[in-house]
């Protein structure tokens, strides 16, 4: 077969290990079977250069199973790195903001991490795996970055996305869905804890941590062992209403709790192009991860000079009046429309508060709490275009906290 | 602990003496600490055969700069000269010779002329760039604009003429430059050679006409063309030395710093090999930047993307140096005596050089180097025992990473060395009793310059006046507070000129 013939390729399901890489421009997580089969409107979407579900059946079905039952969802493309070595701490410690060497062996921080100017690359979470070895759970690819900032640090860094399948069961039920597949003592875990546990023969690593800001876990195994995971938890789950998800039910769970999200709230400094563009942590309000009296981390002399100066703009939540959600609104000081302050970078109906939420980004002096922008929301109303000038109040986040995410051992829903 | 001080200097030579002179006339208490037995650094004079002295690495002065000669009163601190305005004999084939000063011997007489009247025009016009501090891109200080407008200024005073020429070569290679201007190949290859003396490029590199009229502005400041101090170059920096310590400076020897102290997030000292800690409110560093960021200091204490900066760095040097030690006064077929007193230059043709070169881009050293050479017992008997004679060269290209590494390669490379200069001086290998080669490796053992390169980093348009050594360090204050850079690796870069430790000085002393 030359270069240019490619029909018969096309034709067959096409593996990693044979096709050429131009003829699967998406690779296909362990779980693609399984999600194939149970979609019902075909809706794919790219992520990290997988190809992964979107929505498997409709976004409102999908939504209540995550906070009335039980859910999965494949997180198998995030981008996974180890970091291990006797310098591991100090690097990540260098790394990211916030304070890893107060991070213990089995627990897990949420963290983001700068450039020199303080300007945000990326957040994700560190595991850490053992006495000197983390595991990077990140958004984009950065092995350069994290290559480079191991220059006179005595660790070893790799990329193990490929070598680890994940999947996030999440929702009140999910702790029940995983004591009935056998994972003995998983009620003791707590949050943001890592805990080692066996379906049958195969061993698991979980870690109650989640996206959704509900009671839940993720649990991580090699790939050989994701399609039986898979059979055994939906077997396990049906009584307690297990229902796969894609990422746009999920996304309505993550404003409600309040999470940013890379390419919507924010994006990435190496990405980048027009001045200004840029976020810092103090701008994503993350000022709780970055601590500065812990030593030098990157973008440390930035952000100290940043916050002498002033915040320039902060992302807030935003509870808006009426029930249509403010997609990419632009927000003003007044009604009338007159003095820009921000804009909408996220926004949902959320069904479980019964509020019209968002979250945006808003210029100084304008984003302290308990204030009021204006919110020019534009509706399509059988294809013709209303707008409506509503009031929007800057609210604490998260908009959606319940007792149960915390609770250890978490009730028997 | 230790006795408290301003400020300390880390390295004596000639820059970090400079420095330290300049902080300690302005009342600042200054510690000087030097890994070696004696000041110096690469302007450095020390014996290398029993009884033959050398300036080890550098062996002309012609770019040190006169408010520094001046204002440290370096000629009352014992600074004698040897030699003034030394000439230049470019050395051909069978005895056929060019000499090059203000006036050129052979066919291109008249061109010459020409050509070095318009360099120095030009080498005056950018004297201020090099002396100054480099100004700051993308800030709202005034200063920083002024700067740049007094650039603009400086070009634009040239004349319509001469300022469009200085625009059109600016970014030229020296070999189309000089095609352009002479016929003479050995010429060509002589003035060549200063272009890429100490650089990482052969003559047909672009930026080459860059580095030349650096050269030619920091000689132009100077003023008092190549010079040979009594005693070899060290004895810049022990006058250098002498002015300092007469201002209060101290200057400790053998006191090899280990790491750079930090405390709330500022330099505040230094750790020596021995375990002593001395603190200090600020420290200036004249090691490289390398050394100073990635060994002395720490990468953990800087920010990712400088490190990668300092870390992509070119630092490797691809210049030898060559002393022998003979039994009596070299003879050069076609050179007189008198001659001797300049130097000597194997560069027959700008084609030689840019093979020269080849070898050096696929880590190899070149088969028929080039040579800049002085004889510098011919001017300073004193540095061997009577009626003996140095000779001391510079050899281009040794690499630093050459390809084999040097360990096996010194021996064979000397050679080629030896017998290329009994070509042109024939009889010589009969008269060495003495040989020492220092490769770029040895150049960094020797003065801890990591990569072994004279500007401890190339001088090329990415690494040059507002970007040198690298953004985010090239005002000598470095990302540290209380840190700063005051060596070769900074603007205007290497050679002996002072500019770097006196703008640093500067520096210090208008954040305190």
């Amino acid at each position: 077969m030359t270069m240019g013939d490619t029909s018969q390729l096309r034709g067959s399901a096409p593996l990693r290990d044979t096709a050429p890489h131009f003829l699967q421009p998406l690779l296909k997580t362990p779980f693609h079977e399984r999600a194939r089969a149970l979609s019902e409107v075909d809706s794919f979407i790219p992520w990290a250069g997988y190809t992964t579900v979107d929505v498997f059946t409709t976004v409102e079905q999908e939504y209540f199973a995550i906070r009335n039952a039980a859910t999965l969802y494949d997180l198998t493309p995030m981008v996974k790195y180890r970091i291990a070595g006797p310098d591991a701490v100090g690097y990540l410690n260098r790394l990211v903001t916030r304070n890893i060497a107060k991070l213990k062996p089995d627990r897990v921080a949420y963290c983001v991490w700068c450039n020199d100017a303080g300007h945000v690359l990326d957040d994700g979470t560190v595991f850490r795996l053992g006495e000197s070895e983390y595991r990077l759970c990140t958004a984009e690819r950065q092995l350069d970055w994290l290559l480079d900032s191991a220059i006179g640090f005595d660790v070893e860094i790799r990329e193990t996305t490929e070598e680890v399948a994940a999947l996030a069961v999440q929702g009140p039920t999910s702790c029940a869905v995983l004591k009935n597949a056998g994972l003995a003592g998983i009620e003791r875990l707590k949050p943001f804890e890592i805990g080692y546990f066996a379906l049958g023969q195969t061993p698991l690593m979980v870690s109650r941590t989640g996206f959704t800001g509900d009671l839940g876990y993720e649990v991580w195994m090699p790939p050989g062992e994701a399609v039986s995971v898979w059979d055994a938890l939906v077997a396990a789950g049906r009584s307690r209403g297990i229902r796969a998800i894609g990422s746009q039910a999920l996304n309505v769970a993550r404003i409600e709790a309040g999470f940013v999200a890379p390419k919507v709230d924010f994006l990435s400094a190496e990405q980048t192009i027009r001045a200004g563009r840029d976020r810092s942590p103090l701008d994503l309000g993350l000022d709780w991860i970055v601590d500065f009296e812990k030593g030098h981390f990157n973008g440390r002399r930035a952000l100290l000079a940043e916050r002498a100066r002033g915040p320039r703009r902060r992302l807030v939540g935003l509870d808006i009046e009426g029930s249509k959600p403010a997609h990419n609104a632009l927000l003003y000081a007044e009604k009338a429309g007159k003095r820009e302050v921000g804009s909408v970078t996220s926004a949902a109906w959320s069904p479980t508060c019964k509020r019209n939420i968002a979250l945006a980004m808003v210029d100084a002096p304008y984003f302290s709490m308990g204030a009021t922008v204006w919110a020019d929301i534009y509706l399509n109303r059988e294809l013709v275009w209303e707008r409506r000038m509503c009031r929007a109040q800057i609210v604490e986040r998260p908009f959606f906290a319940p007792e149960r995410r915390r609770a250890t051992p978490p009730n028997d829903f | 602990m230790s006795e408290r001080y301003d400020c300390i200097v880390i390295g004596a030579g000639h820059n970090g003496l400079v420095c330290a002179a300049t902080l300690a006339r302005s009342g600042r208490s200054v510690l000087v600490l030097e890994a070696q037995a004696q000041v110096g650094g690469a302007a450095l004079t020390r014996e290398f055969a029993p009884g033959f002295q050398v300036s080890a690495c550098a062996h002309i002065v012609h770019q040190l700069r006169a408010e520094v000669l001046r204002d440290l009163e370096l000629e009352t601190h014992g600074l004698k000269w040897a030699a003034r305005g030394m000439s230049t004999t470019a050395l051909g084939a069978d005895g056929a010779c060019v000499r090059l000063g203000a006036e050129a011997s052979g066919a291109d007489a008249a061109a010459y002329k020409a050509y070095a009247a318009q360099m120095q025009r030009f080498a005056q016009a950018l004297i201020p760039v090099l002396s100054r501090v480099p100004p700051r891109l993308g800030t709202s200080d005034w200063r920083d604009y002024a700067a740049l407008a007094r650039l603009g200024w400086q070009i634009r005073r040239l004349g319509r003429a001469d300022m469009r020429d200085l625009l059109r070569i600016g970014g030229m290679n020296v070999y189309d430059l000089l095609q352009e201007q002479f016929d003479d190949p050995l010429l060509k290859g002589a003035l060549g050679f200063d272009a890429v003396l100490g650089t990482n490029f052969g003559p047909r590199s672009p930026g080459t006409v860059l580095t030349l009229l650096y050269r030619l502005a920091a000689q132009a400041a100077a003023g008092g063309g190549l010079s040979q101090p009594v005693g070899g170059v060290g004895a810049v920096c022990d006058a250098l030395a002498r002015s300092a310590t007469a201002r209060g400076a101290q200057i400790r020897p053998r006191a090899v710093v280990k790491r750079i102290l930090m405390e709330a997030d500022r330099a505040a000292g230094v750790e020596l090999e021995s375990g002593e800690r001395i603190p200090a409110a600020a420290v200036i560093s004249s090691a490289d930047p390398k050394t100073t960021f990635l060994q002395l200091l720490g990468t953990a204490q800087l920010d990712t993307g400088f490190v990668r900066r300092v870390s992509h760095l070119r630092s490797h040097g691809l210049a030898a140096k060559l002393h022998l030690a003979l039994d009596r006064l070299p003879k050069f077929a076609g050179v007189s005596e008198s001659d001797l007193a300049g130097r000597l230059l194997i560069s027959p043709s700008l084609d030689y050089l840019e093979r020269a070169y080849n070898h050096a881009k696929y880590g190899e050293y070149s088969s028929a180097p080039a040579m800049e050479i002085t004889v510098p017992t011919r001017n300073d008997p004193s540095l061997a025992p009577a009626g003996k004679h140095v000779l001391s060269a510079l050899v281009q290209y040794a690499p630093y990473a050459l390809k084999d590494g040097w360990l096996d390669e010194r021996e064979r490379f000397t050679g080629v060395c030896l017998s290329l200069l009994e070509r042109y001086a024939p009889g010589l290998s009969s008269s060495i009793v003495g040989v020492e080669l220092l490769t770029p490796t040895d150049i960094e053992q020797e003065f801890r310059i990591s990569g072994g390169h004279w500007h401890h980093g190339d001088l090329a348009f990415d690494q040059f006046f507002m970007v040198r050594p690298v953004p985010g360090a090239a005002q000598y204050a470095t990302p540290v507070p209380g840190l700063y850079l005051c060596g070769a690796g900074c603007h205007p870069g290497g050679g002996v000129i002072g500019t770097a430790g006196l703008n640093a000085a500067r520096q210090v002393l208008e954040a305190a």
